[in-house]
């Protein structure tokens, strides 16, 4: 894991989560050595489960603050989305990335966004969080880019997924993908 | 490789329909690593496993040094695929693995040649990978790829390259600095996130440049910055400059605020969240440069995007601590966000809306906050009743709505900590606003007609007592406290019959119908309840409408200013000594004993422990008390004032151990010696300290008690006494000298020669300091002692400690120097704050009793300045405190 950078002033992610409904994790990254040793990580992820457990987060994403981190999240049947920023930055920013990877995983799990799903396509997951932030440091944002680079990896015939479904779905990554490479 | 990762022949099928991960195990998927290094890779097989590995890895599992190893040599292996998911997988789970430098080296040859690939996202990705992993060595092989990279036309490979840079500049610096011609280009792509992260590695590269710095931003604010991200940067770059070069004093503008205002208008809310904030956070902002900020997020509170309303909410609560006035257009939006879902956004809109409400909003206010207070937890609520709190001693006219506000939730369902809270300010507001104390008495009776919280009752009965009997009419408050007598447990009872007898010795008139209730508790069928029945009977006179006696005035509500662990001991050694004497209550010391460690953390109403832990005698004092009437000698140096703690004169584990406790009486201090022999082979005799007091002008020596014998291992003490004039600290420097005989000792027998040697063994020096005169005692209510003294003795002096690391550093400095008693848990110092108040309490030499005001405050460079207010029953008193602080 890379070290977590420290500078004042550039936005920097703590750590990105994705629990399911009993606050377990489906997948973890951790930007930060803050949480040093697997159970303060545990430890902070309970403490946030608890405290967004009882809110409505699934048609905009809320924010709360926790041990002095702003915490932003949204559900999704099962599965609870989260990012952590310390408590001066931007929401806003941290909020951008939260529907980044929100809105990549719905379009790479062709909206059955579930635990099941995820843990099944977990490969998915875990390249699309390595698509989003590097070490903290944000390297994409848009949803369907970030969809799309992890959609190329997966030409794969034997995949479950209905062929016109992952071909449109590749479709429409590979047009975003080739669009951002012509900006 | 969206199929279930189990293995098709695995009999785990159906459990598999939860979780495709049910049942994994690290040494399983170790062993299914073998397919790594099949000659016919099946690439699908291989990516579900580095899946699993994944998975393990991401559930908290850790792998040995040796299993790693193996796992990444094998993957090293699947370079060999063509196929694109793989590789992806392969790029994971090498940083997830972070191998040691020697194992880099396997890879390093792939990467490179990845990174060169016609393949971009290979190219992206080995970059990212390479970097992560590698070392400053290698780094300058691939230097001269990673430069074409930065500027490559396609951005997700520019991007790769430049967010490695930003890593690498921690560890590799020198390099990375080489790189600035290549980032500056980057700085103008046309795509948006190879912009932002080609500015946010040219800012690092120059940050300790401020020139540099300044014709960036210069430079770039004026341009077009297309990623609302590189924007966000490009403004906080910009506070940076304005912070470092001030405002223009001619013209009173301050440089780039026009950049920062022209932000508030852009298209993407990010940046202009970014921009209002970073104007709020101006030093020094001005209301008129404050303005289209506030307006900006006053919009923002309105937003149907509670991450918006929280953002919003947040920064104008921070500006509302330095410019309410500028605060109070949104305090209509603000309001309406009390009753928000998300209790974040609404507990901050409260407390926002404490510091800039003004009068006339109250009354709506708290029509607001009634109707969501039954949709919201306890613990929001508590934040509530204080905030009305602080908002009803503000506006104090207001009291009425604010006091039924109160009585009306008190009436509702809550738990203990809740109803506390309201109880609380309840007491606060008929303590400091008179006219509210008569509505307030009679909330609080209803209330305990049906309380369900024994402490809670007693607690009011007792404020009842001291409150009801001085106000118009006393008797209206009769017919509650004597219902607690009819309906109660014991422990209201015995309260509500203390609470009865105080109203019969204030308010002569009532006296006899008091007598009357007091007599029928007599036959309560509680032991307290009838005590206390017939102590308050006996006290209280004979019942006729006459005057109480003054004593029993103050028996019955001067409080009890000994420490109730030291009643407790003395109690207990008085009742196993069974003597003819009455108890003697002037005989319980009133130094307050050092807690251990544990209770501190929990202040307030700690509970006293039973005894304190063993090597601790059951009271310090007393025993040296003890110890120091049987030397004749010192006999006649009248009651000790003081003992200090004992202060070590040797390092640990030498020869001789020897500590000192310095003794202070009115005329005299005595220095007590303890002293033991750690060498089994000696027996010292006629051991003496010599003390040289050339540094200690004010004292001068008036009897040495030797000790005849120390042999090993039996602590013993010897003593030296000096006279000091009175009533001034004199304070001084002592060098002490151990002289002794020694004898050696058959550690056989035990016997120990006859003859002996005399020798000398140096201890370390110690002072007298002004501390030493100061007694510890608390007092249990600060604000009443403090105003109870003499305002004229007050002394108020202004003091600068210099810089230091903390505020609790330089409070806990001043708490000991003075050697006071902090009061009321103010000594514990909330974290990174900035401003505190500490009181503290003690007894000066010649029974002087002393009050000291502290109030901190640190400015940005970490100098802490601090006001002193000093009162006690002697202005001298007061004078010397101040000089105990200059001169320390």
């Amino acid at each position: 894991m890379a070290t977590f950078l420290s500078h004042e002033t550039c936005p920097t992610i703590k750590n990105i989560l994705l629990l399911d409904s009993e606050g377990k994790r489906v997948a973890v990254k951790y930007y930060s050595d803050e949480w040093p040793t697997n159970s303060a990580k545990l430890a902070f992820e309970k403490s946030i489960f608890s405290k967004t457990q009882k809110t409505n987060a699934r048609t905009e994403a809320e924010i709360t603050m926790v041990e002095n981190n702003i915490i932003v999240y949204k559900f999704i049947q099962d599965l609870h989305f989260f990012v952590t920023g310390g408590d001066e930055e931007n929401e806003l920013i941290l909020a951008t990335v939260l529907q980044g990877f929100f809105d990549a995983v719905t379009l790479l799990l062709r909206n059955n966004v579930d635990q099941r799903e995820a843990l099944e396509n977990l490969d998915m997951i875990l390249l699309c969080l390595d698509e989003i932030v590097d070490g903290g440091i944000i390297l994409e944002t848009d949803s369907s880019i970030i969809a799309g680079k992890v959609a190329t990896h997966s030409i794969d015939d034997g995949a479950p997924l209905s062929e016109q479904t992952i071909s449109q779905a590749l479709a429409t990554a590979r047009e975003h993908l080739t669009r951002s490479l012509l900006k | 490789m969206a199929q279930p990762l189990v293995k098709k022949d695995d009999d785990r099928d159906e459990e598999a329909d939860y979780s495709p991960f049910l049942g994994i195990e690290k040494g399983a998927v170790l062993q299914d690593a073998r397919v790594f290094n099949d000659p016919q890779l099946d690439a699908r097989r291989c990516s579900q496993v580095i899946t699993k590995l994944l998975y393990l890895l991401n559930q908290g599992d850790s792998f040995t040094k040796v299993e790693a190893t193996e796992v990444f040599f094998a993957v090293t292996k699947l370079f060999q695929s063509k196929d694109n998911g793989l590789r992806r997988m392969v790029y994971l789970i090498i940083k997830d693995l972070s191998p040691s430098a020697d194992e880099v080296i396997i890879v390093t040859s792939s990467l490179m040649k990845d990174m060169n690939s016609r393949t971009d996202m290979y190219r992206a990705n080995a970059i990212r990978v390479l970097c992560r992993i590698t070392d400053g060595t290698l780094l300058t092989q691939i230097e001269r790829y990673l430069k074409q990279a930065i500027v490559d036309k396609n951005p997700v490979v520019a991007s790769a390259a430049l967010v490695s840079g930003i890593h690498l500049l921690q560890t590799t610096p020198e390099i990375v600095k080489r790189w600035s011609n290549e980032v500056q280009e980057a700085v103008q792509s046309r795509a948006a996130l190879v912009q932002f992260h080609a500015l946010a590695l040219l800012h690092q590269i120059r940050q300790n440049d401020r020139l540099a710095v300044s014709k960036l931003v210069t430079s770039l604010t004026k341009g077009t910055v297309r990623s609302p991200l590189a924007q966000c940067l490009l403004i906080r770059y910009t506070s940076q400059v304005i912070r470092e070069t001030g405002v223009n004093s001619q013209t009173g503008d301050r440089p780039f605020y026009d950049y920062l205002e022209s932000c508030l208008r852009h298209k993407a809310e990010m940046v202009i969240f970014e921009a209002a904030k970073a104007i709020t956070e101006l030093s020094n902002v001005t209301t008129r440069e404050l303005t289209p900020a506030i307006t900006v997020l006053q919009l923002l509170l309105s937003s149907s995007k509670p991450v918006l309303r929280f953002a919003a909410v947040r920064t104008l609560n921070k500006v509302a601590m330095t410019h309410p006035m500028a605060v109070t257009n949104c305090n209509i939006d603000m309001e309406s966000l009390i009753s928000d879902q998300n209790r974040s956004i609404a507990t901050l809109a409260i407390t926002t809306l404490l510091k800039t409400g003004n009068e006339s909003s109250v009354d709506r206010l708290m029509k607001q906050i009634t109707n969501f207070m039954s949709d919201i937890a306890d613990e929001f609520k508590i934040v509530v009743v204080e905030a009305i709190r602080s908002l009803c001693l503000k506006f104090p006219l207001k009291y009425r709505s604010l006091m039924n506000f109160l009585s009306n939730i008190l009436r509702e369902e809550g738990g203990f900590e809740y109803k506390k809270a309201i109880v609380d300010s309840i007491v606060i507001l008929i303590r400091d606003i008179p006219d509210a104390k008569e509505s307030g008495l009679l909330h609080l009776c209803e209330f305990i007609e049906d309380c369900e919280f024994t402490y809670l009752s007693t607690q009011i009965l007792h404020f009842l007592g001291n409150e009801g009997p001085k106000t118009s009419d006393p008797s209206k408050y009769i017919r509650y406290i004597y219902n607690r007598v009819i309906l109660e447990n014991a422990t209201v009872r015995a309260s509500a019959v203390s609470t009865l007898a105080k109203f019969g010795a204030l308010v002569d008139s009532l006296k006899p119908r008091i007598f009357i209730l007091l007599r029928r508790c007599l036959f309560d069928n509680d032991d307290e309840v009838r005590d206390r029945a017939t102590l308050y009977l006996n006290s209280l006179g004979d019942g006729s409408v006459a005057e109480t006696d003054k004593d029993v005035k103050e028996f019955l509500f001067g409080s009890l200013d000994i420490p109730l662990t030291n009643m407790e001991t003395t109690l207990r050694n008085y009742a196993q000594n069974p003597t003819e004497e009455p108890f003697d209550i002037d005989s319980v010391p009133r130094e307050v004993k050092s807690l251990p460690l544990v209770e501190k953390k929990a202040p307030g109403k700690k509970p006293t422990p039973l005894g304190p832990p063993p090597p601790a005698p059951t009271s310090a004092s007393d025993a040296y008390e003890r110890i120091l009437s049987t030397i004749p000698e010192f006999a006649n140096f009248g009651k000790l004032f003081k003992s200090s703690v004992p202060v070590e004169l040797t390092e640990a584990e030498t020869e001789y151990a020897v500590n000192v406790v310095k003794h202070i009486f009115d005329h005299h201090v005595v220095f007590q010696y303890n002293c033991t022999n750690t060498i089994p082979e000696q027996l010292l005799e006629n051991v003496t300290v010599i003390v040289d007091a050339s540094e200690a002008e004010e004292f001068s020596e008036v009897g040495v008690k030797p000790l005849k014998s120390l042999p090993y291992d039996t602590p013993a003490q010897t003593f030296v006494a000096f006279e000091r004039p009175e009533g001034v600290p004199s304070v001084g420097k002592f060098s002490n000298t151990l002289r002794f005989t020694v004898k050696e000792v058959d550690t056989s027998t035990g016997e120990a020669e006859d003859d002996g040697v005399e020798d000398e063994y140096q201890l370390e020096d110690f002072e007298v300091v002004a501390a030493d005169y100061i007694l510890k005692v608390g007092v249990s209510n600060f604000r009443n002692a403090w105003e109870s003294m003499d305002p004229d003795t007050e002394r108020v002096d202004e003091y600068g400690l210099g810089p230091r690391e903390s505020l609790v550093e330089a409070v806990n400095a001043v708490i000991s120097l003075l050697g006071l008693q902090p009061c009321e848990g103010t000594e514990t110092v909330p974290n990174n704050s900035r401003s505190h108040t500490c009181l503290l309490s003690g007894v000066y030499i010649g029974n002087v009793k002393v009050l000291v005001r502290l109030s901190f405050g640190m400015d940005s460079s970490k100098e802490v300045a601090m006001k002193l207010a000093v009162r006690s029953d002697d202005v001298n008193v007061s004078e010397a405190l101040h000089e105990i602080v200059a001169s320390g």
